[in-house]
């Protein structure tokens, strides 16, 4: 079924300069198991479209079911030096809110909280 | 095993000192710790300055030394704050001189030497005005210079805790650093004890941010919240490194495994390789885990060794923005504010106004995330048109000015709002550098 990233995690955003920090927290593993297919670095720059000029890199965070994103050039030059009303790209994190995403149903239902997961950190693919 | 309770204060200069409050009275803890500058603060704190030699650091560490003081005596609590900004010996001044007033017996420390801006030309001859990030060489005569300065750690923080300091105030250390050097002095860890120094700025990154690491910016279910009496956060923190994060009973806010997760990768770009000045810090090795009601342990967190340079920031002047902002109603609210940007692009044209840049967007339609949001047009009850261009004089604003106003009476119907006409406000260019750490460190000075 389709539903909107927004019923799936949470989100927090920052900024270093003129690049933009989102990150994303699936509510538990098989969600962030799904996601980790779907949030591709490409598919998470196309929906950006002309909001972020440079590249997205993705890092993993298994320990706490996150999926970090850096958008390079994405705050038309920085909090202190931009036009743009949110040159500090508080908001960039609901952006991607409304990614919709085709998921099992399945994995809907079964949303169990996530509890302490220890992932192996270095496994960084 | 020794444990040390540290309560955070602000998370930048602005931020609100009441909910450190209750941390001191009731929330037994031993230090305050509170981050005070930003990348736009050490800007502010800079056009302070050239108003007057004597400012230069966060004018609010008097009132709120005036609160806390008498607070902190009793309770025997000392403070470590960077509020020093660009004048930390200027800030020492004005709490001496609280502490003189209210007849209290405490030793006020002062860390400076991170400004390099009488080093540029040391600098330039190293060949080290080289922007980190996109590898040109900066030409500083080009520009007028506001600031420069390093980002220092812990040590010299450490350093005036250890010659018996009660309150250390500093200039441009780093955020998390204000929370770690407790920990460092208190259990003796070692410089070169990696993985404890990455575990003592892991829990000072989930401090440094007051509000947000306890319920603010929260992005789960922010409405069960209690954010009118939101506390800021505390950690007891053991001498292997491992916290506990809570806040004081009786306060507002969450602590829990969800918010403290948004915090911990807040602004950390690299999560494996978080480089700090005093230690490489792997982040993504923490473990959060919910133990009880507000507490949630804190662990696992490793390093790496420190690196061999401090990054520096330079700020500089950059022109200006001049800003106009404007309403109109429905019907075709969104038809009439794109009506009316033509039209001020059309005389901006006609009256020889040059802009370097323009960004023009809708408030209340795509004003935050603009091509990302395109939905046909929702019958909108107001849209605001905001127009933002970069120019190279202050007046220019004014010039703009003259072209907004006369919308008032020759542009589409039904306006409001004017809240912009065309204010004008500097604009700030950052380089960031690297600067080996010898050159630095041998001007780095505590006095008390």
């Amino acid at each position: 079924m389709k539903v909107l990233l927004k019923e799936l995690v949470q989100v927090r955003c920052g900024d270093k300069g003129n690049d933009s920090d989102v990150n994303i927290f699936a509510s538990n593993e098989r969600i962030y198991a799904y996601l980790k297919e779907e949030l591709t670095e490409e598919k998470v720059k196309a929906f950006y479209g002309d909001l972020v000029k440079g590249d997205v890199i993705r890092y993993e965070v298994p320990n706490v079911l996150a999926f970090k994103f850096h958008l390079k050039e994405a705050l038309g030059g920085g909090g202190s030096s931009s036009l743009r009303i949110d040159g500090l790209g508080k908001t960039m994190g609901a952006v991607i809110l409304r990614m919709e995403v085709d998921i099992d149903e399945g994995l809907l239902k079964n949303d169990k909280k996530d509890s302490l997961y220890i992932g192996q950190s270095n496994s960084i693919s | 095993m020794k444990k040390i309770r540290i309560g955070a204060a602000t998370g930048f200069y602005g931020d609100s000192i009441i909910p450190a409050i209750p941390s001191i009275t009731d929330g037994n803890i031993d230090y305050l710790c509170f981050d005070a500058l930003a990348e736009l603060t050490m800007a502010i704190l800079q056009k302070d300055r050239q108003k007057n030699p004597e400012w230069g650091y966060t004018k609010d560490i008097g009132p709120f030394m005036e609160t806390l003081l008498p607070l902190c005596v009793e309770k025997k609590v000392k403070i470590l704050t960077n509020a020093g900004g660009i004048n930390p010996l200027g800030a020492k001044k004005v709490v001496d001189e609280i502490i003189k007033r209210l007849n209290l017996d405490l030793k006020v420390a002062v860390v400076y030497g991170d400004d390099m801006m009488s080093n540029l030309e040391e600098l330039k001859q190293n060949n080290l005005l080289v922007n980190m990030q996109s590898k040109e060489s900066f030409k500083h005569n080009d520009y007028e210079l506001l600031f420069a300065n390093a980002y220092l750690g812990a040590k010299p923080l450490v350093e005036a805790l250890q010659q018996g300091a009660d309150i250390v105030i500093s200039g441009r250390t780093i955020d998390a650093a204000q929370f770690a050097a407790p920990m460092i002095y208190e259990f003796g860890w070692e410089w070169d004890d990696w993985d404890r120094l990455a575990k003592g700025m892991t829990i000072g990154h989930l401090m440094e941010c007051s509000g947000q690491a306890v319920g603010g910016n929260f992005s789960g279910d922010w409405r069960s919240i209690d954010l009118i009496n939101i506390g800021f956060p505390i950690a007891e923190v053991d001498e292997l490194g491992e916290a506990i994060i809570t806040k004081a009973p009786g306060t507002g806010g969450l602590v829990s495994r969800d918010t403290l997760k948004e915090q911990l990768l807040y602004e950390v770009h690299d999560p494996y390789n978080y480089i700090l000045p005093d230690v490489v810090v792997n982040i993504a090795d923490t473990c959060l885990e919910d133990i009880g009601e507000n507490q949630v342990r804190v662990y696992g967190s490793t390093g790496k060794p420190a690196t061999d340079t401090y990054k520096a920031l330079i700020g500089y002047a950059d022109g200006y923005m001049a800003e106009a902002i404007f309403g109109y109603s429905w019907p075709d609210a969104l038809e009439k504010a794109k009506s009316a940007s033509e039209i001020l692009i059309a005389h901006m044209e006609r009256d020889k106004l040059l802009y370097e840049d323009i960004d023009i967007s809708y408030i209340g339609y795509n004003s935050m995330h603009r091509s990302v949001i395109n939905e046909p047009d929702p019958d909108l009850n107001e849209v605001f048109l905001r127009l933002a261009i970069k120019v190279r004089k202050r007046s220019d604003g004014t010039r703009l000015s003259r072209i907004v106003s006369p919308l008032g009476l020759s542009g589409p119907p039904f306006l409001a709002g004017m809240l912009g006409r065309g204010r004008a406000t500097q604009l700030l260019g950052i380089c960031p550098i690297l600067i080996p750490k010898e050159l630095v460190e041998k001007q780095v000075k505590v006095e008390m």
